[in-house]
């Protein structure tokens, strides 16, 4: 279902299905948890403020986990600083998504050998959903990755997919 | 202005033995050797000189030597036995506009360092930094825990030549 489909023709009434309605819902307002790390964070800055503006796409950060949808991985994730990511992602309401932003989220990034004190992966702590590589990734590479987000969101289902 | 010349000869007169020596390398800067547990007297001595008035640590940083022989554990781990790790201390008077670098060595198995903490304030943060990289106990220091890393690390210090990362921190794997 497009965003604008068949709004102003037929008298103003859309025919569609609960789960589509619910998807296009969530993935038209996803409020991201605002939450930077490194130097990835000035891109996400840089992709929320008005010549990327995030805001088109609905999402506004907000400074509590309790009212975000998506967090928004963005730079090295230290050990130290994994128990706090993972205590911040349970305290996230259902249903959540993670965007791990940039090669040090990703996999560890230039740490990956040497970096004694660096997570080599958030998805070592967090389920992903999408990855964005870049180091740092610009601000269009950030918007296709909060695109392919709504693309997975678009297919959800309600109902658990029969085998 | 003083030379580091001038400053060794002035402080060699005042502490004898303490002063170790002059190292003079070119094109690298000259530090002087001194002893690190006399080393909070010497700093405050160079502070508080009307001459000398060293008024800024610009900067304090741990060093491993690595300067003995490297040995295999039971795991096949080489580990360093013996040697020394120091601390170098990097001072100018803004007043005077003159600088001067001074090293302590320190035993690696007990390695120990009196504090300037209380002479300059800017110690207080570096010497816990040396002291979570290197393992360098700097006595009476006020409160001497780990800056950077988590503090129940395991009694390891990562910048030490010899370091070998755990392979799980709290249930989360830590090599690649």
């Amino acid at each position: 279902m497009g965003l604008l489909d068949k709004q102003f023709t037929d008298d103003n009434i859309v025919v569609t299905k609960v789960e589509d309605l619910l998807n296009w819902a969530r993935l038209s307002s996803l409020w991201q948890m605002g939450f930077g790390l490194a130097c990835c964070a000035i891109e996400m800055m840089a992709t929320s403020a008005s010549h990327y503006d995030f805001d088109r796409f609905g999402v506004i950060p907000r400074p509590s986990p309790r009212q975000s949808d998506v967090i928004i991985v963005s730079g090295t994730v230290t050990l130290k600083m994994a128990i706090r990511i993972k205590r911040l992602y349970e305290q996230m309401p259902d249903p959540k998504y993670v965007i791990s932003m940039g090669s040090c989220s990703n996999c560890g990034g230039p740490y990956w050998e040497h970096g004694y004190h660096v997570l080599k992966g958030v998805d070592r702590v967090i389920p992903v959903d999408v990855y964005v590589p870049g180091c740092p990734p610009r601000p269009e590479a950030l918007l296709e990755g909060l695109l392919k987000l709504q693309d997975k969101i678009r297919n959800e289902s309600l109902v658990k997919e029969s085998v | 202005m003083k030379t580091p010349e001038e400053i060794h000869d002035i402080l060699n007169v005042k502490f004898g033995k303490a002063i170790i020596e002059l190292i003079s390398a070119p094109p690298s800067e000259a530090y002087i050797s001194v002893d690190p547990l006399e080393i909070d007297k010497i700093c405050f001595f160079l502070k508080d000189e009307k001459e000398l008035q060293f008024n800024s640590l610009m900067n304090l940083s741990g060093v491993d030597d690595a300067n003995d022989e490297k040995v295999k554990d039971e795991n096949d781990n080489e580990i360093i036995k013996g040697g020394t790790l120091s601390v170098y201390y990097h001072l100018e008077s803004t007043m005077l506009k003159h600088k001067i670098t001074l090293k302590v060595s320190t035993e690696r198995e007990n390695p120990e360092v009196v504090s300037v903490e209380d002479i300059w304030r800017s110690a207080d943060w570096h010497e816990r930094e040396a002291f979570d990289m290197y393992g360098i106990k700097f006595l009476n220091h006020h409160n001497l825990i780990r800056i950077l890393m988590p503090y129940d690390w395991e009694d390891s210090y990562p910048l030490r030549k010899d370091y070998q990362n755990p392979e799980f921190y709290k249930g989360m794997k830590v090599p690649y």
